[in-house]
């Protein structure tokens, strides 16, 4: 038995698994999901059991190498922030049909009221949609006994098992007692062989198969150790709480709730003892972390005897994180007394770093845009260099998802604006921005493309970069004319020169790639301490 | 026994150091704690905070509900009203005096003053100059943390002093002793003004 430990949500998960016996982590770095990759990264039994723990280059070939490891009878988890799931989607459909082999954990860690991300989607619809179980700890040491239980959950009923935090359980710190470490699996091949090539022969026997196991799961989740149904003394409420929203109701009842409290952490939801609360009481607040999932599916369409509130009538604030605070209100108590908000203090939003090599890139581009190309467009994408929106630079039109920027700037080119230019990071260009550029060159499309190139995952604090030192060959290999690829380097001295390369490049008709090329002065600064 | 902390500053002032001593001497001492921190976006020049919760008995939320905080604790004067919605009215603000400007809209010194001025518990020092003073300019942080031992209940000052023994002993006697003196400074700091 192992000494208590302080960890944060992200931790306790990838301790979990490094004690479940797990054999490799795979994935792409994304707030609020990053420390559990890295945790692993850094611990000692991943080194003595030679533990695949390697960034790879997004969540689609994340979910496909633990897809993999879990045929092979090993222990997989993937990790990813919530955008994560839409770029794994096929591979994480496709595993339920599969099924698992060796335990196999999908960790999808959400981000209301979008603390580092462009939206709020809940993970918990993907478990449903998929028809596979999700596991939502409501604190640390949940965090740490539900990834093992995920990983025996996995193992025993061969399917894979979704878990989903929020931002606030991933980077929250608090002391969980581990337990004892097991020895990870020995390859072995399936047991059931036809299940892994889903021709529709066997992908509609498959799909039979999972939904009957669907209500086992369903009734499994009812005897979860981490459901429960709690009576209260007072019937006139009936509450259910899904994951973390079960701390912020019991922080409002220091005495005790005195409603019964259905507690949820284990899905399919368990209808069952949802059915035995509303036998409790004719009246029930959804609290859950994310979208109205659980309150839509009890409301349904048509009236009925029990009255159901939340977030879509309004007693729960609609979008955003839930705290303590929303929740008081939405139980009808009244607020703590408290001062008003400083009408002295201003916002301090997130800016680039001083010194930072999108700084210079941007400055150079906006010297020969917003001279002499009034019409010219910035197609951006997801990374630090997004701040180039923030005044003063205002230099990009748009962000949408990673990669979109190479893309989007070829349908805009097709469409008539010119210059067409696009700017992603080294990262996103080798997660989701190679094959656009692909598309670009078999299109002869009329775009400049830009790869602000620091060397690093900067965004989420410096991880290794799928392409460092090879961008150049990528987009060589990939058919861009050599002639067309320039590389700069982003500083103040080199603005003439910098400034030159883009003209060139604008008045070429056709794709060119510019590599602006600098190291991160976080990760410059963190190396040059070693 | 419960003690509910923001610490509070501006991303890459170090607020999570603080966080990472009191967090030692609460876990030597048993004590339950929860600690809500910020990563990513907002790290990069942006207000960053963190939710500490010390107890003796099991905490629930992760956040701490607003009017309920026993003290702010920020690197920066702004930063500190940001989140006086949260403070307690009995609650303490410990804050360093010296402003980050990395914005163009930063209010004036004086209105930050005189709004510091009309709240019943505060204790303003110039951590950086205390710092450069005591030839640690790094360690600004320890005497803001100093400050704190003065009006913090839940854990003693010996404790903190453990705490940073524990922190910094891998990066050799030297720092773990500069650190100490600069908590130390802190301390007198406030036993002064009391």
């Amino acid at each position: 038995m192992a000494d208590k430990q302080l960890l944060l949500g992200d931790e306790a998960v990838a301790l979990g698994a490094l004690h479940a016996g797990l054999s490799g982590v795979y994935a792409y770095p994304g707030t609020p999901s990053t420390e559990i990759t890295e945790y692993i990264q850094a611990h000692p039994l991943a080194a003595e059991g030679a533990v695949h723990s390697d960034w790879t280059c997004n969540e689609k070939t994340a979910m496909e190498g633990a897809l993999g490891m879990s045929y092979a009878g090993k222990r997989a988890l993937v990790c990813m922030k919530h955008v994560g799931m839409n770029v794994c989607m096929d591979a994480f459909m496709g595993s339920a049909m599969t099924g698992a082999n060796g335990g196999l954990v999908v960790t999808a860690c959400d981000d209301p009221s979008m603390h580092s991300s462009q939206n709020e989607q809940d993970s918990r619809f993907l478990g449903t949609f998929a028809m596979i179980p999700v596991f939502e700890p409501s604190d640390q040491q949940e965090a740490y006994d539900m990834t093992r239980a995920a990983f025996d959950y996995s193992e025993s009923k061969g399917i894979p098992v979704l878990m989903r935090l929020t931002t606030r359980m991933a980077h929250s710190r608090a002391v969980v007692n581990p337990g004892d470490v097991r020895d990870q699996n020995q390859m072995h091949l399936p047991e059931h062989p036809r299940r892994w090539v889903t021709l529709p022969a066997n992908a509609r026997v498959r799909n039979r198969e999972l939904i009957a196991d669907n209500a086992t799961f369903e009734e499994d989740a009812c005897r979860s150790q981490f459901n429960w149904l709690s009576d209260g003394k007072d019937h006139s409420l009936g509450i259910v709480a899904c994951g973390i929203a079960y701390n912020y109701l019991m922080e409002n009842f220091p005495e005790g709730c005195p409603y019964p409290v259905l507690k949820v952490s284990q899905y399919p939801f368990p209808c069952r003892l949802a059915n035995e609360l509303a036998s409790m009481s004719g009246k029930i607040l959804v609290l859950e972390e994310g979208q109205p999932l659980i309150e839509k599916r009890m409301r349904g369409v048509f009236p009925t005897a029990v009255e159901i509130h939340g977030r879509l009538d309004g007693t729960v604030v609609r979008d955003g994180e839930l705290t303590p605070d929303e929740v008081r209100k939405a139980l009808g108590l009244e607020a703590h007394p408290a001062y008003p908000a400083s009408q002295v203090v201003v916002p301090r939003p997130p800016a680039l770093c001083q010194g930072c090599g999108h700084r210079d890139f941007y400055t150079a581009l906006n010297n020969v845009l917003k001279k002499d190309y009034p019409t010219a467009q910035v197609f951006s994408d997801i990374g630090c260099y997004t701040l180039g929106y923030m005044a003063p630079l205002h230099a990009i039109d748009t962000c949408v998802e990673m990669g979109s920027s190479f893309t989007m700037a070829q349908g805009a080119a097709y469409s008539g604006v010119w210059p067409s230019v696009a700017v992603l990071g080294d990262s996103t260009f080798t997660h989701s921005g190679m094959t656009g550029l692909l598309d670009a060159v078999n299109a002869k499309a009329n775009v400049v493309l830009c790869i602000s190139d620091n060397l690093t995952t900067g965004m989420t604090g410096g991880q290794d970069s799928a392409g460092t030192g090879r961008i150049e060959a990528i987009c060589e290999g990939l058919g861009v004319e050599r002639a067309h690829i320039r590389t700069i380097v982003p500083l103040p001295k080199n603005y003439p020169d910098m400034e030159k390369v883009i003209r060139e490049e604008i008045e070429y008709e056709g794709v060119s790639v510019i590599i602006s090329r600098r190291e991160c002065i976080q990760t410059l600064r963190r190396h040059a301490k070693k | 026994m419960k003690e509910d902390i923001i610490l509070a500053g501006v991303g890459g002032q170090g607020i999570l150091s603080i966080a990472t001593v009191i967090g030692s001497a609460a876990l030597s001492q048993g004590l339950y704690l929860k600690q809500a921190e910020v990563h990513g976006m907002s790290q990069r020049g942006g207000d960053v905070q963190s939710h500490m919760r010390i107890s003796s008995d099991p905490i629930h939320s992760d956040l701490i509900p607003k009017g309920c905080a026993d003290l702010i604790v920020s690197l920066e004067p702004m930063e500190a009203l940001r989140y006086l919605p949260y403070l307690s009215r009995e609650g303490w603000i410990i804050t360093n005096t010296v402003p980050f400007k990395n914005i163009p809209n930063y209010p004036e010194m004086s209105a930050i003053e005189a709004e510091l001025g009309r709240l019943p518990h505060v204790i303003a020092l110039d951590v950086d100059a205390i710092a450069a003073e005591m030839h640690s300019p790094r360690s600004a942080n320890m005497v803001l943390l100093g400050a704190t031992a003065a009006v913090l209940d839940i854990l003693d000052a010996d404790l903190l002093r453990e705490g940073i023994r524990r922190i910094f002993s891998r990066k050799g006697e030297a720092i773990v002793e500069t650190n100490l003196q600069a908590f130390e400074a802190g301390i007198r700091f406030a036993q002064n003004l009391k």
